[in-house]
């Protein structure tokens, strides 16, 4: 069993951060790295980047969004409840190089993703344009922590209600222009990662992304996470997650993670009625 | 083989009671229900306790087949089950799957008139009868010997290797990658041919003997063989099985509708999907369904989708029924169960709508040519032969290669060239000190017998290592 030591709800309750108790898992995890969690004995196997890792307490921090029956469920457990399976560190870590100039660029949850990657650019000597964006002002996840980890943070919501108001990707433009960016990391929902690997293209700045298809096992045995990368089926649970965005067949990406959707959706009304009733 | 005349025998083979197909192909319960106690004794009595038993050739761990019949038609069960557990740790899981018909029953001399003794039947009767009867007595354990073993895998080869080890003193753990111990018998094997619970009381059992388990622990990722050795460890046995899925490799490969064995099974097997939305995991629910391949895991993966409720479903093969390397009884059960057999036939694309779903594929015939490598005749295709098959769900089961998670992370054990770990035929050592290795990661995909006799023969190599030295 793995506890819950630390609980956190942001953006208005949409986003929670979960510290568990993982001390194998802490001792060996990298950034860039993911674990499957299991809440319970019927349970499905979710895939969660790690945002942290505390190796002295022995402690995993996830931050994920309520998207589905999973989530729910898992948003529903408390401080001191476990869950039943954590399985990792799984996928391959963030390759990290001191390249000079990165821009470091994150939507929705995928902040929580780019968090570590872009602290250890910046340990490593990068200097680090940070871009993050939301929908909304109140939507918007660790912005101090982002500040932190980079020497110049921008924030961009689409409704305008803070920063800049659009999408991350004209921020985005405006950095390329100024020149010498020599890599752009981009975590966050499919549609914008492949937005903005369309304009790094022409700008010719390499560009990695990480990819968060549906998985089961994690380890390479199901296919089921298969991507296509310069026409070759990667699997992304051991050959990524994160991968030259440049290659990426998004749009098959976008379709293969629409499988279960009808399924989902029932059983995630399932566990909302249950709730109410409650 | 054997210089034993075959006798005539009078009395035909006992079937096994099975559910109706109709019935069964809607259900998850287990097909075949058991013989009772009269049929096991009536069955044991066909035996005819040759002197020299061609039977035991045919069984790659040599179970002494005239010797455990015998006390069943005497009615000594405890000892019948007993004898079996010296040579097999896992009866009921063999009486069930091993493909009898070309081991044990296809050698047995009774088979050369008429039907052979129905060895499988009565091996999974002991097992069944100690389960509901028997005290869960433990077998008596050696002094403790200090020696701690690491078996990576829990799978039948691992679960042997760590029963073995145990009994014998030494202190055993095993790491298993999932959230669940059994390997391929609860991921893989469907519930209807192998319950989950008769895997389930075997690894109670060795707990119960104190063999330790760590779910969840991925070997090569969460720790290292070597992190493994410096934690205290004297000996590592590697039986990870061989968990890397094949595709065609044709156009069309990734769309939504087109999914390995592995995970088609794993879903409906280890996370129970077949009983979404009651548990969280989803299943594509096909109705017109394909399964490419012919062997053990396309009968289980066709049977699955059957019972989930696909109008149709057919087995695309590109040789021919004799070639067929499933299980004679899973065949039968199968088109017993209306699934269609597609022979001489291969797909060369697959095709789909723009939403990116599956909804055909393009398949070619063939016709059979000059034996292959494998001495089997090649199927070539016939020109011209192109034709449409509709079907919303495609499930590969054209077999499975090794999982380099493990082996990448483990430079000094050599590898052979499709990455299987090299170790010595009869013990199991691989060029790495300290580690053994045996079952599907060493031969390719094989059988739970030959994967289980693997961990045997191993563990008394570990065994020889610990106390006297490598
Ligand atoms: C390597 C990796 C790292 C990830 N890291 C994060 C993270 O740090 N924070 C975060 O919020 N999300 C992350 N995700 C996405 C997260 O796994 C999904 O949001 C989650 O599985 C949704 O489950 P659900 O049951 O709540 O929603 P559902 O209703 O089941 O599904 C909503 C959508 O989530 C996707 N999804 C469903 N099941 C899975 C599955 N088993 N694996 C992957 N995706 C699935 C599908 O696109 C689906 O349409 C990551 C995904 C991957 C593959
Ligand atoms: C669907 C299906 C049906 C079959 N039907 C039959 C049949 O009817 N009769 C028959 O004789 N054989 C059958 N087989 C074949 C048989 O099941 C295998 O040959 C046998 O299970 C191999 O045993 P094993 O112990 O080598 O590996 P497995 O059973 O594959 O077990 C390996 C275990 O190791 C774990 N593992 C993998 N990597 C790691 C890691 N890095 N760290 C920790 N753990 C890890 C896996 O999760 C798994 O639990 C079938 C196989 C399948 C897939
Ligand atoms: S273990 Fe398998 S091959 Fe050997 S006797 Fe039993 S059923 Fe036959
Ligand atoms: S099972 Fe068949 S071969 Fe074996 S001892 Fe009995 S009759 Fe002889
Ligand atoms: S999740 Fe199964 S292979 Fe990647």
């Amino acid at each position: 069993m793995f506890k819950i030591v630390k609980r956190e709800e942001m953006a208005e309750g949409t986003v929670i951060l979960n510290e568990i108790e993982a001390p194998a898992i802490a001792r060996k995890a990298k950034p860039g790295q993911f674990v499957i969690l299991k809440a319970n004995e019927d349970g499905e196997r979710i895939p969660l980047t790690m945002a942290e890792t505390d190796k002295a307490k022995g402690t995993i921090t996830i931050i994920y969004m309520v998207v589905g029956k999973s989530t729910a469920l898992f948003r529903d457990l408390k401080v001191g409840d476990s869950y039943q399976d954590v399985i990792g560190p799984l996928g391959k870590p963030t390759h990290l190089e001191k390249k000079g100039k990165v821009i470091c660029i994150g939507g929705g949850t995928g902040v929580a993703v780019l968090h570590p990657i872009t602290r250890a650019m910046k340990e490593i000597g990068n200097e680090v344009t940070c871009i993050i964006g939301a929908r909304t002002k109140d939507l918007l996840i660790l912005e101090k922590q982002m500040k932190e980890a980079s020497h110049d943070l921008r924030v961009c919501t689409d409704d305008g209600s803070y920063g800049h108001h659009g999408f991350v990707t004209e921020v985005m433009k405006e950095v390329l222009e100024q020149g010498d960016i020599k890599e752009v990391v981009a975590i966050g929902p499919v549609p914008m990662m492949a937005a903005v690997c369309r304009i790094t293209r022409e700008y010719d700045v390499p560009t990695l992304v990480s990819l968060n298809p549906i998985m089961v096992d994690g380890t390479g045995m199901c296919g089921g996470c298969r991507v296509s990368v310069g026409g070759e089926t990667k699997f992304a649970c051991v050959d990524g997650p994160e991968f030259d965005g440049h290659k990426v067949d998004f749009d098959e990406l976008w379709l293969r993670l629409q499988a279960y959707l009808e399924d989902e959706k029932k059983c995630h009304k399932e566990y909302c009625n249950l709730h109410k009733v409650q | 083989m054997a210089d034993t005349p075959a006798k005539p025998v009078k009395n035909p083979r006992i079937p096994m009671p099975e559910q109706d197909p109709k019935v069964r192909a809607r259900n998850f319960l287990e097909v075949p229900t058991g013989y009772t106690h009269k049929m096991a004794q009536d069955e044991a009595a066909r035996c005819l306790q040759c002197k020299k038993p061609a039977c035991v050739q045919g069984c790659p761990v040599g179970v002494d087949i005239p010797g455990f019949i015998n006390l069943i038609a005497e009615g000594e069960m405890t000892k019948a089950i007993r004898h079996l557990w010296t040579m097999n740790a896992l009866p009921a899981v063999c009486g069930r799957v091993c493909p009898q018909e070309i081991q044990c029953e296809g050698l047995c001399v009774v088979g050369k008139k008429g039907e052979p003794v129905a060895i499988g039947n009565l091996e999974r009767y002991c097992a069944d009868y100690e389960r509901a009867h028997g005290t869960g007595e433990l077998p008596p354990k050696a002094a403790p010997t200090g020696k701690k073993v690491a078996v990576v895998g829990s799978g039948p080869s691992g679960l042997t290797v760590a029963g073995d080890l145990i009994v014998r003193g030494h202190d055993v753990t095993i790491y298993e990658a999932f959230h669940k111990a059994g390997g391929v018998l609860v991921y893989g094997i469907p519930e209807f041919r192998l319950p989950k619970e008769i895997v389930a009381q075997e690894i109670n059992f060795l707990e119960r003997l104190g063999v330790k388990l760590i779910c969840n622990a991925v070997v090569g990722r969460t720790v290292s063989l070597d992190e493994l050795f410096d934690e205290g460890y004297d000996a590592i046995y590697v039986g990870v099985g061989a968990g890397l899925p094949r595709f065609m490799n044709i156009p069309g490969e990734n769309l939504v509708g087109i999914l390995s064995a592995n995970e088609y099974l794993t879903r409906a097997n280890l996370m129970k999907a077949y009983k979404f939305p009651d548990v969280d995991t989803p299943i594509p629910m096909g109705k017109k369904v394909v399964v490419l391949g012919a062997g053990n895991v396309a009968m289980d993966a066709a049977r699955t989708a059957m019972r989930l409720g696909a109008d149709n479903v057919k087995i695309v093969y590109r040789r021919s029924r004799e070639e067929m390397p499933a299980r004679a009884a899973e065949i039968h059960h199968a088109e017993e169960e209306g699934i269609e057999m597609f022979l001489l036939t291969n797909p060369t694309t697959y095709l789909g709508n723009d939403k990116g779903r599956l909804t055909g594929m393009v398949c070619l015939r063939m016709e059979l040519g000059e034996p292959d490598d494998s001495g089997r005749r090649r199927p070539v295709p016939i020109k011209g032969s192109e034709f449409e098959i509709e079907c919303d769900l495609c499930i590969v089961a054209v077999g499975s290669g090794a999982n380099p998670l493990l082996t990448s992370e483990t430079p000094d054990m050599r590898l052979n060239k499709w990455g299987y770990i090299i170790a010595e035929e009869k013990t199991g050592k691989t060029t790495k000190k300290g580690v053994w290795a045996g079952g599907d990661i060493v031969t390719g995909a094989a059988t739970v017998i030959l994967a289980m006799g693997a961990g045997r023969q191993a563990a008394t190599s570990m065994h020889d290592y610990l106390m006297l030295g490598w």
